[in-house]
């Protein structure tokens, strides 16, 4: 009896616990999608003036913000895309052949996972200042090539640690090239670790502010419009985007997580 | 026989090895290792007066590294990394626990519920934090109205202010660790040590804790090191009294222009880095776990 009574106490405590840090990780984010409806004109945009559509309207005559926004996207998907067949190869690689450098190529996967994000930024400005390449789109993207890379080689991994050769050696002893055995055999079987790299270069892209920050040019990027805007506070229709932009993510990850993106591949419960 | 086979061997792994391992090493070469290096060369290049970058030899960046205005933001930042990792810990241990523990179909829910904040930018959050404690943000208002304040509180710019957005933003990177150790937690261990007649308390520091500390190096590790970094968490909350080395490097790059001095300061970081790396390994961690 006493037991049963110190349970349900117990669950009472956890309950009131997680209630609380979920009321911490979503506090922030109910500031930015209430004031997207917040009919308030002055700055500093705080107190509650109505309910209003208005700044989803005003949303698509800010073309810079919008620019920024295309650009952002972009990036994303143009170094998404490179670091998920840049990541995917070189997994393989790594994993099936042995070359000389292995060791150094292994421990320099690990340097954009572990050092600062900062000193990624400044350590490429200074090279690509150096060596003269005008910073915009294609240091943007580049840097978002070289951070992305390792985190898709880690997904692509954990996916061959389980791999079992001998279907490709089975392939191949029936006649299939070795490129027919990459893409009709090893493809497949890597798929959902690619995905989920890919998923990750995708969403670290989109939100990167401390690389980009340092080597964008003159070229802006939604995260670094922001930046800008938070000097003279952050206007309504930037919380609109950031609101859209939450409601697509959560969107997109349902629809992967149901199933339909990757193929209806589901994890045996 | 011999001679043909290697033949064979060379026509049939070199390529593809090359194929797939050459572009991946030279985005490592080129876009990692070559730049980090030229950093560790302009740490020992001065300026001119138009701010442009001269190339001789000189260790005086170094020797400003220690000037004592330095050594109180050094110390600040390791201050407020190390708070910010003791709350994650704090706070994301027992979070973690319940949820990896949770049985039933809402576990994958409760866990998603964690992601879902950190894909609306981190700018974005943090400057809701700015408005949520601001002198006529939502926190003051509900205080006044509530009339336990007759005036508003500052609550930003300062220390605790800055550990609470770096909490905020990095705290995923303690609960995905620990979540990973706590689920691979074999639940009857637990029943053992109850039916042997340990007291809760104890079941937690001998059986729970030793046996998730996996979770609790990778995840402190992945704290630690990123908030020395993160200056826009403490200027957009610290407002300047809460600099640490990141802000200090920031300057040098986009406003003092002395990209030598700004090039040694990153030194600092990547030496704290290696250190705190090297210590984790040594403590037997995984270099994997460190990945998302």
């Amino acid at each position: 009896m006493k037991r049963v009574k110190k349970e349900k106490r117990k669950r009472r405590v956890s309950v009131l616990f997680c209630t609380l840090m979920y009321l911490f990780l979503f506090m922030p984010i109910s500031v930015v999608v209430a004031n997207s409806f917040n009919a308030t004109k002055s700055k500093p945009y705080l107190s509650w003036k109505g309910f209003t559509f208005d700044w989803y309207i005003k949303l698509w005559d800010n073309t810079s913000l919008l620019q920024a926004f295309g650009n952002t996207m972009i990036i994303a998907v143009v170094s998404t895309l490179l670091a998920t067949i840049i990541g995917t190869l070189g997994a393989v690689g790594i994993y099936r052949y042995k070359f000389k450098g292995k060791g150094l190529i292994n421990g320099l996967l690990y340097i954009p996972v572990v050092i600062p994000e900062i000193v990624i930024g400044i350590a490429l400005l200074t090279i690509f200042s150096k060596v003269n390449i005008p910073r915009g789109m294609l240091t943007l993207i580049l840097a978002h090539v070289s951070f992305c890379v390792p985190f898709v080689i880690f997904n692509v991994r954990a996916r061959l640690s389980g791999y079992d050769n001998s279907i490709e050696e089975a392939s191949m002893d029936l006649g299939a090239n070795r490129l027919v055995t990459f893409f009709e055999i090893t493809l497949p079987v890597l798929a959902p670790g690619i995905a989920g790299g890919a998923l990750l270069a995708f969403t670290l892209s989109i939100d990167d502010v401390i690389i980009s920050y340092f080597v964008n040019g003159q070229t802006k990027t939604y995260p670094l419009k922001v930046m800008e805007s938070i000097k003279s506070g952050v206007s309504p229709d930037v919380n609109a985007l950031s609101t859209l932009i939450l409601i697509g993510t959560v969107v997109l990850v349902a629809l992967t997580q149901s199933g339909i993106l990757s193929g209806g591949h589901k994890k045996p419960e | 026989m011999e001679k043909k086979k290697s033949k064979h061997e060379f026509r049939g792994n070199t390529l593809p090895a090359l194929v797939t391992v050459g572009p991946v090493t030279l985005l490592l070469l080129g876009l990692v290792l070559a730049p980090l290096i030229f950093v560790l060369v302009m740490s020992f290049c001065s300026t001119d007066e138009f701010y442009n970058v001269v190339y001789r030899f000189t260790a005086e960046n170094y020797s400003k590294l220690v000037s004592p205005d330095y050594m109180k933001i050094y110390g600040q930042s390791l201050l407020i990394a190390f708070l910010t990792t003791v709350v994650c810990i704090l706070l994301g241990y027992p979070f973690s626990y319940i949820i990896a523990r949770t049985k039933n179909k809402k576990k994958k829910l409760l866990y998603m519920l964690v992601i879902i904040p950190f894909w609306t930018n981190s700018l974005i959050r943090i400057y809701g934090w700015r408005t949520f404690l601001g002198n006529s943000g939502w926190l003051n208002s509900l205080l006044l109205k509530l009339q336990i304040v007759s005036e508003p509180v500052d609550f930003l710019y300062k220390t605790g202010t800055t550990v609470l957005g770096m909490v905020y933003c990095l705290i995923p990177f303690m609960i995905l660790p620990l979540y990973t150790a706590i689920e691979k937690l074999d639940g009857s261990l637990l029943e053992a040590s109850g039916d042997l007649g340990a007291r809760p308390i104890r079941t937690l520091f001998e059986i729970i804790i030793p046996l998730t500390s996996s979770g609790i190096f990778s995840g402190s590790i992945m704290v630690f090191i990123p908030c020395l970094g993160y200056f826009f968490v403490s200027n957009i909350l610290g407002g300047g009294n809460t600099d640490m080395i990141g802000n200090l490097i920031e300057r040098q790059f986009k406003s003092a222009n002395n990209w030598p001095l700004g090039a040694a300061l990153s030194i600092i970081l990547i030496l704290v880095t290696l250190i705190l790396v090297k210590a984790y390994q040594k403590a037997g961690g995984d270099m994997d776990s460190l990945g998302l």
